[in-house]
């Protein structure tokens, strides 16, 4: 696999939301505005791109690795808790209002499984400069699932688009033409399942759509 | 005494840990498809529960704010609750066979699942005192088992159910888990 290969099927072929359905939780919690769900994606972004960088130095010497690999996955708890809690002490110090809106979900980084995963899948058994690429590529692959999400449920449910901070798209207007009221349901609990199920459908239906017409292909040239 | 009932109902039904706060959803769509795994899942998510959040909160409380090292929460909490199952699984092997055989293969399951996490840094977060803490966690915990019951007996009926190709697996789920969260929600109109 190239390099190029490799970066990519974290956001397509591979997307650790869509595809592995890993990393659920915080997917359905901080998707009610984009300007969280932007957060998210830096803290995930940080912590894996890192985690996955320091794993695969530890695990390519091979004095060290035959050292850890009997205690691999505490190992792996304790490196990514580190950097979980740097995450947690930069954005309390530096975007309080973030910090307060994702809440609890920033220390849960720890417990998502796209990073002990790709911790245990690929860092271990691959070169630093690989790992972190992998790890960019997943971490952009998660935080456009997410953005995705959010995307749908702030226009739907407030009719607007909140990039950052006082930039904000403001989208009402659409919802005035139609004469109708945002629907606030997509804002609440209620719209994280029902726009997550929806997507989800969208996309096995697309690529078993996409299936079919390789079949297809390859029946009519047999 | 009001002040625990409220805590007790809103935890259990208005806050619901899953269908609310979107805590352990990778247990709730994972081993809900046979009611006897989701009842199991539950049993041992509470046992858990309870034991690492006292234990949390009495490290947090007695240790870390006693030396003002509350930044090593996260690390401290984590590797808590991972040697703490380790521990639970060992002694409950070694002393009531009968109950490990029944929570024994969902006990490694726990430790990456959030919901037990989530939960001990709510405790500390919400400022709770220790009864409000155990009050917390039993319903918290007691509402977790209650829709993985639900749940299960609904996606039991489902593979009777002629659900449209693209839906299949987890998204008709997802649309369930929606259905049951609109429910769920109206509930706050109680208190």
């Amino acid at each position: 696999m190239n390099k190029k290969e490799n970066f990519f099927k974290g956001i397509i072929k591979e997307n650790p939301l869509f595809v592995s359905l890993l990393g659920m939780c915080p997917s359905l919690a901080v998707t009610t505005s984009l300007e969280n769900a932007i957060g998210m994606t830096l803290g995930v972004f940080f912590v894996l791109v890192l985690s996955n960088f320091i794993i695969s130095l530890i695990m390519s010497n091979s004095k060290l690795a035959d050292l850890v690999k009997p205690v691999r996955i505490p190992v792996y708890i304790v490196v990514i808790a580190t950097l979980v809690t740097i995450v947690e002490m930069v954005m309390h110090a530096y975007l309080p209002s973030l910090y307060f809106s994702l809440g609890v979900f920033i220390p849960l980084i720890v417990v998502n499984c796209i990073i002990l995963g790709r911790a245990e899948a690929f860092a271990s058994s691959n070169k630093p400069l690989d790992s972190v690429i992998d790890g960019v590529g997943m971490a952009l692959g998660y935080g456009l699932a997410i953005m995705t999400i959010s995307i749908f449920r702030e226009f739907l449910g407030k009719g607007t688009l909140t990039v950052w901070g006082d930039l904000q798209v403001n989208l009402t207007f659409i919802f005035d033409f139609l004469k109708i009221e945002p629907i606030a349901m997509f804002v609440q609990p209620v719209g994280a399942f029902l726009t997550f199920g929806l997507i989800l459908a969208t996309i096995t239906a697309i690529a078993n759509n996409h299936k079919n017409k390789l079949a297809k292909k390859v029946a009519n040239n047999g | 005494m009001d002040n625990l009932i409220m805590l007790a109902f809103s935890a259990f039904i208005i806050e619901n840990i899953i269908l609310s706060q979107f805590l352990g959803i990778c247990p709730f769509l994972g081993v809900s498809t046979k009611r006897s795994s989701a009842l199991g899942m539950g049993m041992a998510v509470i046992f858990v529960m309870l034991i690492s959040s006292s234990v949390t909160w009495l490290l947090y409380k007695y240790v870390l704010e006693a030396f003002s090292i509350e930044y090593m929460r996260t690390i401290v909490f984590i590797l808590v609750i991972a040697s703490l199952v380790q521990m639970v699984e060992t002694f409950l092997k070694k002393v009531s066979p009968p109950l490990y055989k029944a929570l024994g293969i969902y006990l490694p399951l726990i430790t990456t699942n959030c919901a037990v996490l989530g939960v001990a840094i709510l405790n500390i977060s919400k400022e709770h005192n220790f009864l409000e803490m155990l009050v917390y966690t039993t319903f918290i915990g007691l509402g977790f088992l209650f829709v993985m019951y639900i749940f299960s007996m609904l996606r039991e009926k489902l593979d009777f159910a002629p659900v449209p190709k693209a839906f299949k697996g987890a998204p008709i789920a997802l649309v369930i888990a929606a259905i049951l969260a609109i429910i769920f929600s109206r509930f706050g109109g109680i208190i």
